[in-house]
């Protein structure tokens, strides 16, 4: 698989915002892709919203910082507000509609509306809404395989979270499947 | 090499360090580089090494300057406002030619300022920001991997010469993630060290580590030994990136992460048809006066981007010795300049 991704990822804090970015670039780098995380630290964290820039490539990496971006994904209305003008034209918006009530109002890029949040309380735990979000991206850029990405989990979850893995999988082919 | 491994930029610091042989860690935590004191509290007790989070950057500064003495490799970290309280301590270990590593990941300033990333501390690095005729080694990494290896350059520095070598990075470089790749074995240099205070047993004379010299002969001396010191240092150890400058239309210098920003700007030029080279420090001090001379007359201008008002700038109006334009560009504040921002400036200048 080949590409560039330039991912911003954006919502509350406790969303698994920052944790979601890195287990993108720690698969990209499985795939033997060029990678850089980059969070938020600044000011902007009061208020409880976090934001990380993902850059996946098989160049080398320039600025890890994102003026733009190919793909959003993002977990609350701010970040919406804040990024929607980032995306490129032809871009991705992967969107959790349970969070965010409105859709992007522009008509030149890809929008992806799924109501993440709720289908995580249906399997019984919150936290997998980013993983059914980080599911329709991998299905919509295939710039990274599902076995790369359980992988990656493995390393970036905390060991006392490793009995979640394979319901983590299963949220990840929630999201790979969904269908609008 | 060994296996690719994803890092934060503050935790790889600390990993080279411990790699490089680095047997004592002394900090007071600030944002944004307290992960690489959480590292070596985690870390350092497998080392068999000494980890203490300091009362204040003075006391930490002065136990730096402790266990140079007795001989250890050794580590502080902070960033802006924590490196100007160590200053007293830096120029005392000038004074006393101890070796040691200060890695300081530059917030905004003055004052308290803000935690984002900035390049407001070049002056106070390469300048001497403390007192005295004093000049520190000052290594400027721009990616994770670079991190790593000048951390470890940066203690042979130190050992080779007996002097501070600071590593000066921002909180982009600090909390990035990237993938680095870590060799099997360091190589470090095997310097002699038969002038550390270590006891003498009673079977040799005793060693003096001092920055005190009353008499005016004998400092004058000792200043003279220690410029003679910077210049064999100026002669070896300045170190520069040089990128795409031959037949350049503007030469871009910048340092640390504002010189990735520049690689995309580059590409983005080409597309313009617009050919810009990229000159990027690695040793801030020793200056790498030569890769400007080389190029002086080769593009129509220099412009240097840097997270300041303009102070590295100096650095290249000197080297470039009045033999072509030298503009500049500079965001503060933790503002980042933009590509179609640095590219528009070098319209600005190519249109005269």
């Amino acid at each position: 698989m080949t590409g560039h991704e330039e991912i911003i990822i954006a919502g509350f804090g406790g969303q698994g915002i920052l944790s979601a970015g890195r287990i993108l670039a720690y698969a990209g780098m499985l795939e033997g892709k060029n990678v850089s995380w980059l969070p938020s630290y600044g000011p902007e964290m009061r208020g409880g919203t976090a934001n990380c820039h993902v850059i996946i490539s098989d160049e080398p990496i320039g600025s890890p910082i994102l003026n733009t971006a190919t793909t959003l994904i993002v977990m609350n209305a701010p970040s919406l507000d804040k990024f929607e003008k980032t995306v490129v034209p032809g871009g991705k918006v992967i969107i959790d509609s349970s969070l965010v009530e409105r859709k992007p109002s522009r008509d030149d890029i890809d929008i992806y509306q799924i109501p993440a949040t709720m289908l995580a309380s249906e399997m019984g735990n919150l936290t997998f809404a980013n993983i059914i979000l980080l599911g329709k991206f991998i299905k919509q850029t295939g710039i990274i395989s599902k076995e790369n990405f359980a992988i990656a989990l493995e390393h970036i979850l905390p060991e006392k979270k490793h009995y979640l893995i394979p319901e983590e999988i299963k949220a990840l082919e929630v999201g790979m499947n969904y269908c609008e | 090499m060994g296996k690719k491994l994803l890092m934060k930029g503050n935790e790889v610091i600390a990993e080279a360090a411990l790699r490089a042989g680095c047997k004592c860690y002394f900090g007071y935590p600030i944002t944004p580089q307290t992960e690489i004191a959480h590292y070596f509290a985690k870390k350092m007790p497998e080392y068999g090494g000494t980890f203490i989070q300091a009362e204040s950057e003075v006391a930490a500064i002065n136990m730096v300057y402790g266990a140079a003495s007795a001989g250890a490799r050794v580590m502080t970290s902070s960033s802006s406002p924590g490196i100007s309280l160590k200053q007293e301590g830096i120029s005392y270990i000038a004074g006393a030619e101890l070796p040691a590593v200060i890695v300081n990941i530059v917030r905004c300033g003055p004052g308290l300022g803000g935690i984002l990333p900035a390049q407001g501390d070049y002056f106070q690095a390469v300048k001497g920001g403390g007192h005295g005729d004093y000049k520190m080694v000052v290594l400027a990494p721009s990616s994770v991997q670079e991190l790593y290896e000048l951390t470890v350059e940066a203690f042979n520095i130190a050992d080779k010469y007996r002097i501070a070598c600071m590593i000066m990075g921002d909180g982009i470089l600090g909390q990035m993630m990237e993938t680095v790749e870590f060799k099997d074995k360091e190589e470090i240099i095997s310097a002699d060290k038969s002038w550390a205070l270590t006891g003498t047993k009673m079977e040799r004379e005793q060693n003096v580590i001092t920055s005190i010299y009353i008499d005016p002969e004998v400092l004058e001396s000792h200043n003279l030994k220690l410029q003679r010191k910077y210049k064999l240092i100026e002669e070896n150890e300045n170190r520069v990136e040089i990128f795409n400058c031959e037949e350049a239309d503007v030469i871009i210098t910048a340092f640390g992460t504002v010189a990735r920003i520049i690689k995309n700007v580059i590409k983005m030029a080409e597309k313009e048809g617009i050919k810009i080279g990229l000159i990027r420090p690695i040793t801030l001090w020793p200056f790498p006066n030569e890769a400007f001379e080389k190029y002086a007359t080769v593009p129509k201008a220099f412009l240097s981007v840097e997270l300041n008002a303009g102070q590295m700038v100096e650095d290249v109006r000197l080297a470039i010795n009045g033999k072509n334009k030298v503009f500049f560009h500079g965001r503060m504040g933790g503002m980042i300049p933009t590509q179609n921002e640095i590219l528009d400036k070098v319209k600005e200048i190519l249109k005269g």
